[in-house]
């Protein structure tokens, strides 16, 4: 074993065959109900549905030999407006009045709020992302735990940190948090109280250490010791 | 075919509440296991509903130890996670770190040196070791066998002093970094950690002996809490709970565009067709012998060189969205890590193995005796952090 290639960069432009043939699998049976899909060759491969999709993708992904779940959880593209008590109270973060001029970032997604799960076929060793949005006005998507067993807690996690309802879910209730809990803790908006009791002193972590000049390139972390 | 499986459980949850014992007419009872009861690993609540001495229904309580962690990870640095996320599953330490750092790099498009892959992956094994072990010996104690525990704890006593060598931890040794590692291996590691597999090679036997010879282990666990294929694939069971039930799914031979060292190593991954209590106890025992073997091959084919890529000082993440998983003690751990090009991440989904694992205790613990639902919690092997996070 000798270390032949250090940092060998890999060939441009790679392609992935199976997961390209993959998410054209998926396109077919799904036909107008896919939005947009996304592979990053050898890494990984997404598809995102409409949500009126969401509950026929499950179905189809399980045709196609998914069987494994593996899990199911959401993103809130609002801006983390409690911040990490970093920025001065003087200057606080402007918030987008309506939910299309977020900053989407670039996984894909229109609305506040996305869903996003993933599952995996066991015969083939592969796995696959699927995304969906939701409507502001109407947080709800329909259920996959009638598919995906699995699927149960991770939408009652969901509901319960986002407030996104599954329509045709058995028994949402509530999983982590006391039954009387207010708000939904993964939402941006919902502040972190402790960072707003004490500041943080793991924020000295990322200042230029004393007495050196300031140098962000090209030093490593963690090298010989100094 | 499934379809009809599927409405099948659905409509014996339902019935299985209405259903009364006709011959005498007895009220159920309702047993609350926990939040505080030394079988369930920590605080979990199982509440069972009892006919007789029958499971009727079972429902699961978490969130005794909810910590909030995908929360907490988003006020932090990507450096400063790994502290975090070793504790989700605090017996696995070291593997926690492995797939947060993996897709932080992923998003960067560094990779670590192969010598800092290499030690990597042996760490992540003696993570499965100094887990698993434990496991081994824990199971018996919940089933009646206290021998078993000391065993476990001594043998696993050599890992951690192995771990603490190097990283200076024993139990949460936040030791990888983005790009590498902090330190090399200190001189004379690797002949001392040659002579540990050996001992818990050893350990491996006594278990068989012990406990897996034991003939009242084996009716306490055989045809005890069988979880069907199916059932463990729709749960999303991994590790050692799904290849007990003949799941032939092992992250570690399957993913190889993982940058781990385990495409180097030469090893089995054992399967169990039965899928009841005493398949998994069995599994997961071939598999701490199996991880000796690894760590073997690995120490004697590792590298020379650097254990550190080139990496800024101040390390911010390109915008993107990065899923990474890796098959850790309990199963496969996961982390979608979406970044907006800052200091720290925007978003943060932390796929635990023992959410899962332990999802399907409601389905697999109808039927069961009381007794047979701890050898179940037992043998599924979760951990309450892992569950909560």
């Amino acid at each position: 074993m000798s270390s032949a290639d250090t940092d060998a960069p890999v060939a441009e432009a790679p392609t992935d065959e199976r997961r390209d043939a993959l998410v054209a699998r998926v396109q077919a049976k799904l036909g107008a109900g896919v939005v947009e899909t996304h592979v990053i060759p050898g890494v990984d491969a997404w598809v995102r549905v409409t949500r009126d999709a969401w509950a026929d993708a499950a179905q189809v992904m399980t045709d196609l030999g998914f069987t494994f779940f593996d899990y199911l959880s959401a993103i809130d593209w609002y801006p983390n407006i409690h911040g990490k008590n970093e920025e001065p109270p003087t200057n606080p973060i402007v918030v987008p009045a309506t939910s299309a001029e977020l900053e989407h970032g670039v996984t894909g997604g229109e609305t506040r709020f996305q869903l996003i799960a993933r599952v995996y076929s066991p015969e083939e060793k592969i796995g696959l992302h699927l995304k969906a949005d939701l409507p502001d006005d109407d947080l709800a998507a329909p259920t996959w735990s009638r598919v995906y067993f699995g699927a149960d807690w991770h939408e009652r996690e969901v509901w319960e940190m986002f407030g996104i309802d599954f329509r045709g879910h058995r028994n949402l209730a509530h999983l982590y948090l006391p039954g009387d809990f207010e708000g939904h803790p993964l939402r941006k908006d919902f502040p972190l109280l402790a960072r707003h009791v004490k500041p943080w002193p793991g924020l000295v972590d990322v200042e230029a250490m004393p007495g050196e000049p300031d140098e962000d390139e090209d030093a490593t972390e963690g090298g010989e010791g100094e | 075919m499934t379809i009809t499986e599927r409405d099948r459980h659905y409509v014996s949850t339902t019935l299985s509440e209405a259903r009364v014992n006709l011959e005498i007419e007895t009220d159920g009872m309702t047993l609350n296991l926990g939040p505080q009861h030394p079988a369930t690993h920590g605080t979990l609540r199982i509440i069972v509903k009892l006919d007789g001495e029958q499971v009727v229904a079972c429902e699961v309580g978490a969130g005794y130890m909810h910590r909030g962690y995908e929360k907490l990870c988003e006020v932090r640095t990507y450096p400063q996670v790994t502290t975090l996320i070793n504790r989700i599953d605090w017996l696995s330490h070291f593997a926690n770190e492995v797939p947060f750092i993996l897709a932080a790099e992923q998003l960067m498009g560094i990779e670590a040196p192969p010598r800092a892959q290499y030690i990597r992956t042996i760490f992540h094994e003696m993570a499965r070791l100094g887990n698993i072990t434990l496991f081994l010996g824990e199971m018996g104690l919940q089933l009646g066998a206290m021998t078993a525990t000391f065993y476990a704890f001594r043998d696993r006593e050599h890992v951690l002093n192995l771990l603490e060598a190097v990283t200076g931890g024993r139990f949460h040794p936040n030791f990888d970094r983005i790009g590498g590692l902090k330190d090399d291996l200190p001189k004379g590691w690797v002949d001392e950690c040659h002579a540990v597999m050996k001992k818990i090679r050893g350990f491996c036997d006594e278990m068989e002996d012990l406990v897996m010879g034991n003939e009242i282990f084996q009716v306490r666990t055989r045809g005890i809490g069988i979880i069907p294929k199916h059932i463990a694939l729709s749960y999303g069971l991994t590790g050692a709970n799904a290849r007990a039930s003949g799941v032939d799914l092992d992250l570690r031979r399957d993913d190889k565009d993982i940058a781990m060292a385990w495409k180097h190593a030469d090893f089995k991954v054992w399967t169990h067709p039965d899928g009841d209590s005493f398949a998994r106890y069995w599994v997961r025992l071939q598999e701490v012998r199996e991880s000796t073997y690894i760590i073997d091959q690995l120490l004697d084919g590792l590298p020379a060189g650097p254990i550190m890529a080139k990496v800024p000082r101040i390390i911010k993440v390109p915008a993107g969205e990065a899923y990474v998983q890796t098959e850790n003690p309990l199963g496969w751990m996961g982390f979608y890590v979406v970044s907006k090009g800052d200091l720290g991440p925007f978003r943060v989904k932390i796929r635990t193995a023992s959410f899962n694992n332990t999802s399907v205790i409601p389905w697999v613990c109808r039927g069961l005796y009381v007794p047979d639902v701890i050898t179940v919690l037992a043998s599924l092997y979760f951990i309450l952090g892992d569950i909560d996070r």
